[in-house]
């Protein structure tokens, strides 16, 4: 099941690895995504740190860590296809898979219907 | 006064339309007892006055142009063409803002292009950027970027970088995490002193920053030195203070560095007493996204005709802010212009030819003094700049020298005063120097020193 | 009568409408007239032509060490004729403060003399090297005097430190100074605050010196929230950074009152003196407790912009930051000028190799004596009644963010064109079809849309008149959904709006010989 933050991200778990990337309102907001920058594999994360930047021709952001963990795979094809972030968001267009150091933390975030009221809330 | 269009009738009109009575009713939110205070300066003067007095103070500095000239470490006179001058003074790029605007600034976005390929060419690398404030911010920058791409710290300043070189970037980063290891100039050995900077590099090692030629003149062979660097994942960052050098030696790029910053006044660009003065930047495109400043890249309109926009400019603290690249928004467009007139007219041809010319009235230089018992040469390799050894303190030669009219060089202790440099000279010379003016140069210094 | 029919037609002959020629020949101008589309120096030039002559030397012994340069630069060449015409084409692409009203908001585009241009290239200026021995260049360090003299007297400072090559350069000085001082009396400290409608350089200054940045909120009258800023301020706040007037075009009323807290807190007062141009002659940032702050030569003090610098950010200092300034520094003494370079234990270093930007202190202080501490103060007034007199001639069909009175730039806001579908950007780009370069646009960030107009004092009324009638009209016909000549703006441009996607996805930044056809 697909888990939200408040920053925007989406967290799918499978076991304890997690993919992350950011949401379709978040691409939107951002506009065209000119460059990712991605977290090194084997870096470990507590939540709430920085771990990759999204650039737009706009914009800059950073993308947190949802949760404890060590990153254990990268989206190589970001780098040669930042577009991806826009136009497949929730699926090629993934950042980061991270190990969880405690895959109850997941209880903590949003489901998809929580997050929709959060994302409605902000307009 | 001239500069200002408003008649009072028109100023009065205008009160009338805002609904004040005087102006100072505009003012305020300024706290009355500040307003409008004694201001103890002379009044307006016509253009003719100012002229006057400003041409009366230019009167007292002695021009590089009207002696026989020596002076370089970092800052070369050399001929700039007429029409540079005449091309950055076109009102529509000598009052033109930064480029934000791209539709009505293509003028200035096509010099910025052709300005980084240059760079980029004369240098070996990749990328340059659109400059910077001049080359001893420029070599800053390079090492905060060298922690950044490295995420080490420690810096190695090889005991050739220019002192002023040396100072700003120990000054720039004394709040940042940055750790600066400076090393002595050996200007009698430029091999150790290489050799000491190699020494110093470990596995902590952000960068090197090596000076070609150093302040000394000596041209070094960076090739070993940036193999080291690489050894060790740290970056070589290569300074040329003289970028007329690039016509004549391999460039760093290809002798491994990973970013080449410099002084980029020689070409295009007068003395100015410093400044303004042109920094240029360049590296690899790997290291692109890390690179501070400006940059111009190409694209196409919605037409498809191809254009040019600033681009990457996430990097930079406008949209960064706190998180930026650095904290600088300014270049230094208009010489960077001055630079790219410059070179155009000067093509690879020119470029290459100059600065054999440059080589060879150094040499005339160093054949002449050394020829003048008491004099020792330090400098078995040079481009238009060397050190020579007197056998006495150098700054009261020079100084005796312009007040016979010679503008003998630097005395190595104004700019490395107290560290027993005493009695090295640099020499430099440029096309602009004359045969007349060397025998000048070597009579006054032998009269001198007997 | 005899009818001579003889000769060029002298009208317009009745169907001049070339809208659908196509080109069927290879056109140097793509056909374009004076919009031509000029190559880049490199597909012009070669390698081996040269606009120099050069002398020819005979062949000597090279002390390169064996490291001459082989292999081949690229650099192309051109002869002069040609050097001359490919910078004027590109020129004319360009717009300047030259060919109109530049309205530039925060950047201060004001007319650059000429006179100045002519003093900065007397010999005794342009022509004199940094570390010629000081007796030789004694009317340069008379000038940095004399400059550092007005400038001390027009913002009623006891210090100036000339050497910051631009605005930003000056507030890295300034926060030096600031974190140099706080150092000398062991006082650690961590926060710089900033409001929140700060130029970017403001943080990211701060985060330079070391520095966490803490926001300030405004208040709904656009200016900081003074009561918000004292309750931030504690002993850990090493220095607030206020630009004052503000990036509202707003003069902070509560500016004393914010200083003395600033102070009873133990810190420092930096004042981003971006729009000085305002205040000059009329207020003394000396007396509003301001502990340091640049000045931009290049905004207030009319040295030319240059499409994108050299700038200059002289910095002045308060006496309890004045002994951390940064070297070098121009001293008199009894035999003249002396300039200190090292040595000075308590300053911060040195920011910069030589001294700073002569060039541009000449022009400075040639734009200073011409207008005099009259014009001066004549000049801000000026500045800011043209400023005043666009917010009451466009505030009834535009949306002015704050009432006025404003400085000398008036910011708007796009509720005015709510619903309309035409943004801040295609109304900017919309005056460029007007003969006009756009005003800053989505600056400042605490209002949505932001259109910051700032017209300077050297636009004449009739030229006011001329560009309020232009907004009036773009805001009358955007509001009354005509929204045509919005969409896609601009249309008369030499070029159609860039596409900064395509830029930043696959950086091409420099020129590469193409790959040869096959």
């Amino acid at each position: 099941m697909t888990k939200y933050t408040e920053d925007h991200e989406w967290v799918e778990a499978d076991g304890d690895i997690a993919t992350i990337g950011i949401t379709d309102y978040a691409q939107k907001a951002l506009g065209d995504v000119v460059f990712v920058e991605l977290p090194e594999v084997n870096a470990s994360y507590s939540a709430g740190d920085e771990v990759a930047v999204v650039e737009s021709v706009k914009a800059a952001s950073e993308v947190y860590a949802p949760l404890d963990g060590v990153i254990t795979e990268v989206n190589g094809d970001l780098e040669g296809d930042p577009s991806l972030v826009n136009t497949a968001p929730t699926s090629n267009g993934w950042f980061f898979k991270m190990k969880l150091a405690n895959t109850g933390d997941l209880d903590g975030l949003m489901d998809e219907e929580a997050y929709n009221d959060f994302v409605a809330g902000l307009e | 006064m001239r500069y200002l269009p408003l008649t009072n009738d028109d100023r009065q009109a205008m009160l009338a339309k805002i609904g004040v009575r005087h102006v100072d009713d505009l003012f305020r939110d300024v706290p009355k007892a500040d307003l409008n205070p004694d201001i103890d300066l002379p009044r307006h003067q016509s253009e003719m006055m100012v002229e006057r007095q400003l041409s009366r103070l230019a009167a007292k500095n002695t021009p590089a142009g009207s002696v026989p000239f020596f002076i370089g470490a970092g800052a070369y006179k050399h001929h700039v063409p007429a029409t540079v001058d005449h091309m950055i003074q076109r009102g529509e790029f000598l009052t033109a803002y930064t480029p934000y605007q791209p539709e009505i600034a293509q003028g200035t976005l096509q010099y910025l292009f052709e300005f980084q390929s240059m760079v980029a060419q004369l240098t070996g690398m990749d990328v340059a950027n659109a400059s910077m404030y001049d080359g001893s911010t420029a070599t800053a920058e390079a090492v905060m970027m060298a922690r950044r791409v490295t995420r080490k710290k420690k810096a190695i300043l090889a005991g050739g970088l220019h002192a002023h070189y040396r100072a700003v970037v120990e000054t720039t980063t004394q709040f940042t995490d940055d750790v600066i290891e400076s090393l002595a100039p050996v200007p009698s050995d430029p091999g150790a002193e290489l050799q000491a900077a190699m020494d110093a590099i470990d596995d902590t090692t952000s960068c090197v920053v090596v000076q070609n030629p150093t302040v000394n003149g000596s041209v070094m062979d960076l090739a070993p030195i940036a193999e080291k660097a690489h050894a060790h994942k740290a970056l070589l960052i290569v300074v040329v203070t003289e970028v007329m050098s690039l016509g004549l030696i391999k460039s760093p790029g290809e002798m491994g560095a990973d970013i080449v910053v410099g002084e980029g006044q020689s070409i295009g660009n007068g003395l100015n007493f410093g400044g303004p003065y042109l920094g240029l930047f360049a590296t690899n495109q790997k290291y692109v996204r890390q690179m501070p400043g400006r940059l111009c890249g190409k694209t196409t309109d919605t037409e498809g005709k191809e254009g040019f926009v600033l681009t990457l400019s996430t990097r930079e603290q406008h949209i960064r802010r706190e998180k930026a690249t650095s904290n600088i928004c300014t270049n230094s467009g208009l010489c960077s212009l001055a630079f790219t007139v410059h070179m155009s007219l000067l093509g690879e041809k020119g470029l290459r030819q100059t600065a054999l010319v440059n080589h060879k009235r150094a040499t005339d230089v160093r054949n002449a003094v050394a020829a003048i018992d008491g004099i020792e040469v330090l400098n078995s390799t040079f481009f238009n700049e060397f050190t020579v050894k007197l056998p006495t303190s150098a700054a009261p030669v020079v100084d005796k020298l312009a007040a016979d009219g010679v503008l003998a060089g630097v005395p190595m202790s104004r700019l490395y005063p107290g560290d027993g440099f005493d009695d090295l000279l640099i020499l430099a010379a440029t096309e602009t120097v004359s045969e007349d003016d060397i025998q000048i140069l070597a009579a006054k210094l032998k009269e001198a020193l007997s | 009568m005899s009818m001579n029919s003889q000769g060029r037609p002298t009208a317009p002959t009745a169907d001049n409408d070339t809208g659908e020629m196509t080109p069927v020949f290879e056109s140097f101008s793509g056909h374009q007239g004076l919009r031509i589309a000029e190559p880049l120096v490199f597909e012009l030039g070669t390698t081996q032509t040269t606009g120099v002559d050069v002398e020819e030397i005979e062949d000597f012994e090279l002390s390169v060490g064996g490291l001459e340069r082989d292999s081949e630069i690229g650099c192309p060449g051109l002869a002069e004729p040609d050097v001359v015409r490919h910078f004027t084409r590109l020129s004319r692409r360009n717009y300047g403060i030259d060919m109109g009203v530049f309205p530039l908001g925060s950047c201060t585009m004001k007319h650059n003399p000429r006179l100045n241009e002519k003093m900065a290239r007397l010999p005794g200026f342009g022509d004199i090297h940094p570390l010629q021995p000081l007796s030789t260049v004694q009317g340069a360090l008379e000038l940095m005097t004399e400059l550092s003299h007005w400038i001390t007297t027009l913002t009623g400072m006891p210090a100036v430190a000339l050497s910051p090559k631009a605005g930003a350069h000056g507030e890295l000085c300034g926060v030096m100074a600031i974190r140099a001082a706080l150092e000398a009396r062991g006082d650690a400290r961590e926060i710089v605050l900033c409001p929140e409608s700060a130029h970017g350089t403001n943080p990211a200054t701060a985060a330079f010196c070391g520095y966490k940045v803490k926001s300030i909120p405004a208040k709904e009258n656009g200016r900081v929230d003074a009561e918000a800023l004292k309750a931030a301020l504690d002993d850990t706040v090493a220095a607030v950074m206020i630009t004052n007037p503000n990036t509202c075009g707003l003069f902070e009323d509560e500016i004393k009152d914010i200083a003395d807290a600033i102070h009873a807190a133990g810190a420092f007062f930096y004042c981003d003196g971006a729009n000085f141009n305002a205040i000059m002659g009329k207020v003394r940032p000396g007396d509003l407790g301001v502990d340091a702050m640049h000045l931009n030569l290049h905004k207030t003090f009319s040295t030319p912009h240059g499409g994108g610098g050299p700038g200059s950010g002289p910095v002045v200092f308060s006496d309890a930051l004045k002994d951390f300034a940064p070297m070098p520094y121009v001293v008199a003494g009894a035999d003249g000028f002396d300039i200190v370079e090292d040595g000075d234990d308590t300053s911060l270093g040195r920011l910069t190799a030589y001294h700073g930007q002569m060039g541009m202190y000449v022009r400075a202080l040639s734009y200073m004596m011409s207008h005099g501490s009259d014009g001066i103060r004549q000049a801000a007034e000026d500045a800011v009644l043209n400023a005043n007199y666009v917010l009451a001639s466009l505030g009834d069909v535009m949306s002015a963010s704050f009432d006025g009175p404003c400085m000398h730039e008036a910011l708007f806001d796009d509720r005015f064109l709510k619903d309309t579908g035409v943004t801040t950007l295609d109304f900017a780009k919309a005056m460029i079809d007007e003969g006009y370069h756009p005003m800053t646009m989505y600056f400042p960030l605490v209002v949505h849309g932001a259109m910051l107009v700032e017209p300077t004092e050297t636009e004449s009324k009739y030229n006011m008149d001329q560009f309020i009638r232009s907004m009036r009209g773009l805001a009358t016909e955007a509001r009354a959904g005509k929204t045509a000549r919005f969409e896609g703006a601009p249309y008369h441009a030499p070029w159609k709006r860039l596409d900064e996607t395509q830029a930043a996805r696959q950086p091409v930044l420099r020129y590469t010989v193409p790959e040869a056809a096959e």
